[in-house]
């Protein structure tokens, strides 16, 4: 059995889909982060068969989280503060997404402006739907 | 500092605004022939639009200003590579405003965001065309009086037509707005148009593809043009230009003051018969559009 240490100040985010966190960490920008990051992955879960947790030791203010209500929005965030759960963040969606997702439409001027961010703004909060910035597209998730 | 990406940028009390100065302009065009002096419009078009351009650059020589420009992206610097980002910091050096058009969906958008000086998309793909919507505004309210309870048909291609979608959008601002939408089956209007914007506004519509069951009770019928390079099948594009032609003997079954309007250019949706019918409003439309775009222009140089 593989143990991890808890945390003294930050996130755990559980209930992530197995497999999914390195693309949170993408997402996260974690690979820019000062503070401690945990990953464990594939662990076993009595409601989700496998699971992902991440772990992230820091001030609490020091990461925007928004993101996770678009990626998965049944992760749970638990709030950790001297050692102990103190709250679990309700997860909304994020009003803009930038640089996560692409638009693909073709005549989007996103397709041929160099570094250009890829801006998607949340149009439905029910519909979840996110339209991209420029051209107004409808963003679909592959296969739907 | 203020663009215009889409016509729904301004209120409908800004609207107003705006087509007053346009009126003003129109019944006073002396008094502004040189509130730009000294000022330069640049008319950046990346993809060919006479009559667009034409009517930006009326506009700015009616109020006394300059303009510079390109036609073409073939004759700018896209066509060594340059970004639209690039582009508009260099034009902003050398001008007071932008009108952009551009192939690409958004492009004026990206341009605003780095420009130093106001910039008016001039049509970006099939996405907007705001100073078309504006345009069409203005004729109604001249030629009827006001915006609002009445009836329009909107006829013709309602799938690619992007003048269409923004009409619609404009007008559903107004009270009393009903919608007749004729065209054949395969150009009807697209789902988010009919369940975004009129489902959820309550707005009354009807869909229709004969053109003369609608004619008796319209009070403007807007024709647009089937466009060619909208179709992959040359074929289907003749079936789909023929559907609506619009003549004397349709005009007979219409309301005595209804205007007929279109964007232009037309082909052949509108017989040249119809042309001098006091009600074939689409020529005074060209004209409302160079006083709407010198109104624009005095508006976002705050000349005004």
């Amino acid at each position: 059995m593989l143990n991890i240490s808890g945390i003294h100040e930050g996130y755990v985010l559980d209930h992530i889909k197995a497999g999914q966190s390195m693309e949170i960490y993408h997402h996260l920008h974690l690979e820019d982060f000062s503070g401690t990051v945990a990953m464990i992955m594939n662990v076993e879960s009595s409601k989700m068969g496998r699971k992902d947790i991440i772990k992230l030791e820091c001030d609490l203010d020091a990461i925007d989280l928004d993101i996770l209500g678009y990626i998965d929005h049944s992760i749970t965030v638990n709030v950790i503060h001297k050692d102990k759960i103190v709250d679990k963040k309700i997860l909304k969606l994020p009003k803009k997404i930038k640089n996560v997702i692409k638009c693909r439409n073709p005549r989007c001027i996103t397709s041929i402006e160099q570094g250009l961010d890829q801006v998607f703004v949340l149009c439905d909060e029910d519909l979840k739907l996110y339209r991209c910035q420029y051209c107004e597209e409808k963003y679909s998730p592959k296969g739907k | 500092m203020r663009h215009l990406m889409s016509p729904m940028d301004f209120t409908v009390e800004e609207l107003e605004t705006l087509m007053d100065l346009a009126n003003d302009i129109e019944k006073n065009p002396d008094r502004y022939s040189k509130v730009c002096e000294g000022k330069t419009l640049a008319t950046c078009f990346y993809e060919p639009s006479t009559r667009t351009r034409l009517s930006f650059e009326a506009a700015m020589i009616n109020l006394g200003g300059q303009v510079l420009g390109f036609a073409s992206a073939d004759s700018s610097s896209a066509a060594k590579g340059e970004s639209v980002s690039d582009t508009i910091r260099v034009i902003s050096c050398y001008a007071n405003i932008c009108a952009m058009r551009h192939p690409k969906e958004g492009a004026p958008l990206v341009a605003s965001k780095k420009s130093l000086i106001p910039v008016i998309n001039a049509g970006d793909g099939g996405h907007e065309h705001p100073t078309q919507t504006l345009t069409d505004l203005l004729t109604i309210r001249s030629l009827n009086g006001k915006i609002g309870n009445m009836t329009i048909g909107l006829c013709g291609d309602l799938k690619f037509g992007r003048t269409v979608h923004s009409l619609i959008n404009a007008l559903v601002r107004y009270e009393g707005i009903k919608f007749v939408l004729i065209s054949p089956k395969e150009l009807r209007v697209p789902d988010y148009i009919r369940e975004d914007v009129l489902e959820k506004n309550n707005i009354p519509y009807k869909e229709l593809e004969r053109l003369e069951d609608a004619m008796p009770s319209l009070d403007i019928l807007y024709m647009t043009r089937v466009q060619q390079e909208r179709f992959f099948n040359e074929e289907e594009y003749l079936r789909m230009k023929g559907f609506y032609i619009l003549d004397e003997d349709k005009m007979k079954l219409a309301k005595s003051d209804m205007l007929v309007l279109h964007p232009l250019p037309r082909v052949n949706e509108i017989s040249v018969e119809v042309d001098d019918d006091p009600r074939a409003a689409y020529f005074k439309q060209a004209q409302y559009g160079v006083y709407i775009r010198m109104a624009l222009i005095l508006t976002l140089l705050e000349l005004v």
